[in-house]
């Protein structure tokens, strides 16, 4: 992407230590000095753009999301010019915050935000936002005090509220696009140009990235009809905005996250067509109101999170999390994602107590995922609390393959290496 | 591209086979890998290639090109890559009316369109030129992927009608080859995706599928590649031939082994 080659040539001054605050506000990427020394003196001195720090893995410039817990799972954080969609929970009560972080993060930063939304002011989403204090590497969102109104006047924000900017009575002639995307999209296109991010203005020397967030996607309010009927978005309106939405983030330096109600859309096959046009997918699935809230497997966590995709971008691999199983949770200050093990650990050694030998089959698993990763897992763990060094694993599988793994604890053993057949 | 690969099609970029079809198709992982060795592979064969990337940028090819020994700047500069950027095309074509017709023309059009302007880029792209002073060997046309038009409003037919013409062409007329990606959704009821699916089965001579794992994700072994010969001109009393190999995608190469031969369980 054009990002990288401007701004990714100085990777010795950005960092993402601890921090020893020199500045009020901490985030979670922080740059090591107040100047940039680069490498190259030759050049012109190049200034690295505010709360942005190259990947580790190619060089890619790379934005938090506001919730250092996921910029791990992502690799390190959102790669600039490209698109993070949540699939919102049942009531929109995580992905809103989720959604919130971001622009926090921004406002943090110095970041230029657009908020785009169909049913809530963007005036009114910023003032829910709750200040950053932090003593330590992470946010915390201290709920007594509120953002002061001077931080969000000084902050750069455009909004975008669709009742505002068509009106009802508008007569609407046939085109390629509902009318509500085709005025978001011009309205971004707008900034981004007007205001340099894509690099074509020679006056505007723009060094500063554009955080863009469109809430609820699709939703009924923004006139898609794709939540609604079974055979929805008949006219592709919705994926047609996200392919135009990338393009135009790929040659700008903005960043993009979206929240779709994706469990009101009925047709599946449109959810994967929405996947392969994002970059990055996360999913998160709320326990209330179902089932799970009173299952004891998941009584300290709130609900899941699924990485559904990670882009591989400049790369042939990416980092993919070895762990699957996340569960969050929300306490007063924190959002922390966990790998939900100890209370599997838990219910697994109810099922199958030690002293004795089991042959799993694929499905045997709590979760009933089937990943090899779980039943391994599981059999060191019995083999520990049996107090033997060394465990035996025969797993069934399909085609008559047994699969024998042999091994011998380690202090890890509950990340323990895997291979399938 | 990966040497790996070439052993297991037994092929190489000095004597590979023209006038053909191959389909790559991912269920379940990311076969974007294939399109970068098809890439490279075609471009060190000193091919004519164009390449229509609607899904990535021009610079994410170059980085990973780079990696597999091309230089697709310098290729571009000498006229033996055509890209089109279908992203960056996209932003053009949708704010801004164009005088002729666009190659990406059915992002404006509201019902559904045809791919006849995709197809005439193309074939203006691949046409000999007359002069021959620059002596590629043969054209290729390169599509990642097709899906994406699917995802975009066109119907399945109107696909199916594009890689018909571009065969015609790029193939039979000009003794080509046309190398496309397709995902397959699995257990997802997508209808248009299964009838472009098996229709581009029925006519490749080349399948490539990259499958996950059906026990989960692992992080040695990433997927398995089924490899399939078909004859579709030829009669069926010749059975196809089809391989399996898993593999594991490294920073610069991917490794193939046979099932269950992993290095990490050796």
């Amino acid at each position: 992407m054009a990002t990288v080659a401007t701004c990714g040539g100085d990777a010795v001054g950005v960092g993402s230590a601890v921090a020893t605050a020199s500045k009020s506000n901490v985030t979670s990427f922080q740059r090591r000095g107040p100047r940039v020394s680069g490498t190259n003196d030759s050049g012109p001195r190049l200034v690295s753009i505010t709360g942005t720090r190259p990947s580790v893995r190619n060089g890619q410039l790379l934005v938090s999301t506001g919730l250092p817990a996921l910029d791990q799972l992502l690799g390190g954080g959102l790669a600039v010019g490209t698109v993070l969609l949540i699939e919102e929970d049942k009531y929109n009560i995580y992905s809103s915050l989720l959604f919130k972080y971001f622009l926090a993060e921004g406002i943090v930063n110095g970041h230029t935000l657009l908020v785009a939304s169909a049913n809530e002011d963007p005036a009114n989403i910023l003032q829910q936002i709750r200040p950053v204090s932090s003593s330590r590497f992470g946010h915390y969102y201290d709920a007594s005090k509120r953002i002061p109104q001077e931080l969000i006047e000084a902050s750069k924000w455009h909004g975008f509220f669709l009742p505002e900017k068509i009106s009802p009575t508008l007569k609407v002639e046939p085109c390629s696009l509902t009318h509500g995307y085709i005025k978001l999209l011009q309205f971004i296109q707008n900034i981004i140009y007007e205001e340099g991010f894509d690099g074509s203005n020679p006056q505007k020397k723009q060094k500063n990235i554009l955080r863009i967030g469109i809430q609820n996607l699709g939703s009924p309010l923004w006139g898609d009809d794709i939540c609604c009927t079974e055979n929805g978005d008949s006219g592709h309106n919705l994926t047609k905005f996200l392919y135009v939405l990338r393009g135009l983030l790929r040659t700008s330096l903005s960043a993009c996250i979206i929240t779709m109600p994706t469990h009101l859309i009925q047709n599946k096959a449109f959810i994967a067509h929405v996947t392969n046009l994002s970059d990055t997918v996360v999913g998160l699935e709320s326990f209330i109101g179902s089932e799970r809230e009173t299952n004891p497997l998941y009584k300290d966590y709130h609900g899941l999170i699924h990485i559904r995709q990670i882009p591989r971008l400049n790369n042939l691999v990416c980092d993919e999390s070895d762990v699957k199983d996340l569960g969050f949770k929300l306490k007063r200050k924190l959002f922390t994602i966990e790998w939900v093990q100890d209370n599997y650990l838990r219910q697994e050694r109810n099922i199958y107590p030690p002293g004795f030998s089991y042959l799993l089959k694929q499905k045997d698993s709590a979760w009933g995922e089937g990943s090899l990763q779980h039943s391994t897992f599981l059999m060191s763990f019995l083999a520990k609390g049996m107090g033997f060094p060394f465990f035996q694993l025969k797993l069934l599988l399909k085609d008559g393959f047994v699969l024998i793994k042999k091994g011998m604890l380690r202090d890890d053993s509950l990340r323990c290496s895997h291979s399938a057949i | 591209m990966f040497p790996e690969l070439n052993n297991l099609l037994n092929t190489t970029p000095d004597r590979a086979e023209q006038g053909k079809l191959t389909l790559l198709c991912d269920a379940k992982t990311d076969g974007s890998f294939l399109v970068h060795h098809f890439l490279s592979f075609y471009l060190k064969a000193n091919c004519k290639v164009c390449f229509v990337a609607l899904i990535q940028s021009f610079s994410h090819y170059n980085i990973v090109g780079q990696k597999l020994g091309v230089n697709l700047t310098m290729a571009r500069e000498r006229g033996q890559l055509v890209f089109l950027e279908g992203l960056k095309s996209a932003v053009d074509v949708f704010f801004q009316a164009q005088e002729k017709p666009h190659p990406l023309q059915f992002l404006r059009e509201a019902s559904a369109g045809n791919l006849k302007p995709l197809f005439e880029f193309v074939r203006d792209a691949l046409k000999p030129v007359d002069s021959g002073a620059a002596g590629w060997t043969y054209p290729v046309l390169l599509v990642d992927d097709l899906s994406v038009l699917l995802s975009l409003g066109l119907g399945a037919v109107a696909v199916l009608d594009f890689i018909h013409y571009c065969r015609a062409t790029v193939c039979w007329e000009l003794k080509g080859n046309v190398v496309v990606l397709v995902h397959d959704s699995g257990d997802v009821e997508d209808e248009e995706n299964d009838i472009l699916l098996n229709g581009l089965s029925h006519q490749s001579h080349l399948i490539l599928r990259a499958e996950g794992l059906a026990t989960g994700f692992c992080r040695d072994v990433h997927g398995q590649l089924r490899i399939l010969w078909r004859r579709p001109s030829q009669s069926t009393s010749q059975r196809d031939q089809s391989l399996t190999y898993q593999y594991k995608i490294q920073d610069r190469s991917v490794s193939f082994f046979a099932k269950g031969m992993s290095p990490a369980v050796l």
